[in-house]
């Protein structure tokens, strides 16, 4: 792996719901300012494995995790840490755009103004800074009043993706961000990626095989709660390390 | 199987085809040079055309894989190692054209001595086991006897080091025939030629194979 700063890094995590065993024994760094890709079938691990990077299982019942997670050297499970804190730092995009029902310019200002910030026209920058950053601005300039459930589905996914950013976190996760959208919605957000990759770390979950080849730096390949091969996403998908990441991405898996 | 993979194997099979193919249009300008049979060496002008086409429809194939399956992996690397191959075997097949061209032209048979002298003949069956090994190399993905094509390519090197001497003596004694002692050379090293494509192919199986055999090891 390149010389970039670890933005994140997991020391052997399990993760537990009640008896049963999601997450096993896993470790992994990921690269300041890359994409990295979560790969695998249904069930092996990799939502709940991106799930408690920003604590998001902490209230499922029976959850317990094991290890530790440090993201930018802070270990985020320690008793200390404030969750709402560790999500200014690392925010996450959902797999259906979820916009509140509010205008637009309120649904990208709303993490600012829940943090206690009353100064309008540095909300006003980071708004519009936030949409211009995901190519939202242009389309919605005149329109910033009205509501954002009125955008179309891509535009409402770009439209979270700004509503993170105007926080300025340090890790974006996205837990398949375009399976809900249309081929053009996903190219689209697929190119921000490229661009957000310049400032932001991005953990990537995603059932299209091709679209982690596509957007990502690195692939983690999860099967069965065990993170299987770890890698760059050019190896992954050219001459991959381990038989079963082989069947997977080739589709001969079962 | 996945319809990727009965695509995949369609493909592989096809390229044994082509192998073959090539092949026999060496093995006819063998039978046609030592007989000087133009009839033979005529057959190989047609059997060329069969043979570019196929080379055609094998690369719309692989075309269509890439577009239409993304292959990955060691999938992935099966069809970029094919494409690479029929154009391989495409030329073996030119080779196989030229050489019968050659024949096309040739006023007298050639003395047996002097093919012996030039192992001419052990020359051409050299080429043409190194063609069946690869049919058999690709057919079972067997990297052992791709890799021994490597040193049945070093023997027809050899072989053709040699022949500009033997040669060479030939003509001292019989001056009138030059021509056809540069088509003789000249189809020796077409023939040198055919082997380093046949080691080409070779080099690519193991490309595509050998990864997979690695992670296996690895992973036990």
């Amino acid at each position: 792996m390149s010389e970039k700063k670890i933005m994140l890094e997991a020391r052997n995590v399990d993760v537990f719901y009640g008896e049963f065993q999601a997450i096993k024994n896993i470790d992994m760094k990921i690269n300041e300012k890359s994409v990295t890709a979560f790969i695998g079938p249904s069930g092996c691990g990799k939502s709940t494995f991106l799930r408690v990077l920003n604590r998001m299982n902490d209230y499922v019942e029976g959850f317990a995790l094991r290890g530790e997670i440090e993201i930018d050297g802070e270990k985020i499970y320690r008793k200390s840490v404030k969750v709402e804190e560790l999500r200014k730092k690392v925010g996450m995009v959902f797999q259906k755009p979820n916009p509140f029902p509010k205008s637009i310019y309120e649904n990208v200002a709303f993490g600012l103004k829940i943090q206690g910030i009353t100064d309008k026209a540095f909300i006003e920058e980071r708004v519009i800074n936030s949409l211009k950053q995901v190519a939202l601005w242009d389309e919605v300039k005149d329109q910033l009043k009205k509501s954002a459930l009125a955008l179309s589905g891509g535009q409402q996914q770009r439209l979270c993706i700004a509503r993170t950013l105007a926080v300025e976190p340090s890790v974006i996760l996205m837990d398949e961000p375009t399976s809900a959208l249309d081929p053009i919605s996903t190219s689209k957000i697929e190119e921000l990626l490229q661009d957000l990759k310049k400032k932001y770390t991005i953990v990537i979950v995603t059932h299209n095989m091709q679209q982690a080849a596509r957007v990502s730096d690195d692939t983690a390949f999860f099967y069965m709660g065990e993170l299987i091969e770890f890698d760059k996403t050019d190896k992954i998908f050219t001459n991959p390390s381990m038989e079963k990441t082989e069947s997977y991405i080739t589709g001969r898996f079962g | 199987m996945t319809q990727l993979e009965t695509t995949l194997k369609a493909l592989k099979s096809s390229t044994v085809e082509m192998i073959t193919m090539a092949k026999i249009q060496l093995q006819k300008s063998k039978e046609a040079f030592l007989n000087k049979d133009q009839d033979l060496a005529d057959e190989i002008f047609i059997s060329e055309k069969h043979l570019n086409n196929f080379e055609l429809r094998i690369d719309r194939d692989c075309e269509n894989i890439f577009a239409l399956h993304n292959p990955v992996a060691s999938d992935l690397r099966l069809v970029i190692a094919i494409l690479k191959v029929i154009s391989d075997i495409e030329r073996i097949g030119d080779h196989a054209e030229g050489i019968a061209s050659y024949i096309m032209e040739m006023d007298k048979k050639f003395e047996k001595d002097l093919f012996e002298q030039l192992r001419f003949t052990k020359m051409y069956d050299i080429a043409l086991q190194m063609l069946e090994m690869l049919e058999d190399a690709f057919d079972r993905e067997d990297l052992g006897l791709a890799r021994k094509i490597f040193k049945l390519d070093k023997s027809l090197n050899e072989i053709k080091l040699a022949a500009p001497d033997v040669i060479t003596a030939y003509l001292r004694n019989d001056s009138e025939a030059t021509k056809q002692a540069l088509f003789l050379f000249s189809t020796i090293r077409k023939l040198e030629r055919v082997g380093d494509l046949c080691k080409n192919i070779a080099e690519q199986l193991i490309f595509y194979a050998e990864a997979k055999v690695v992670k296996h090891r690895s992973e036990k």
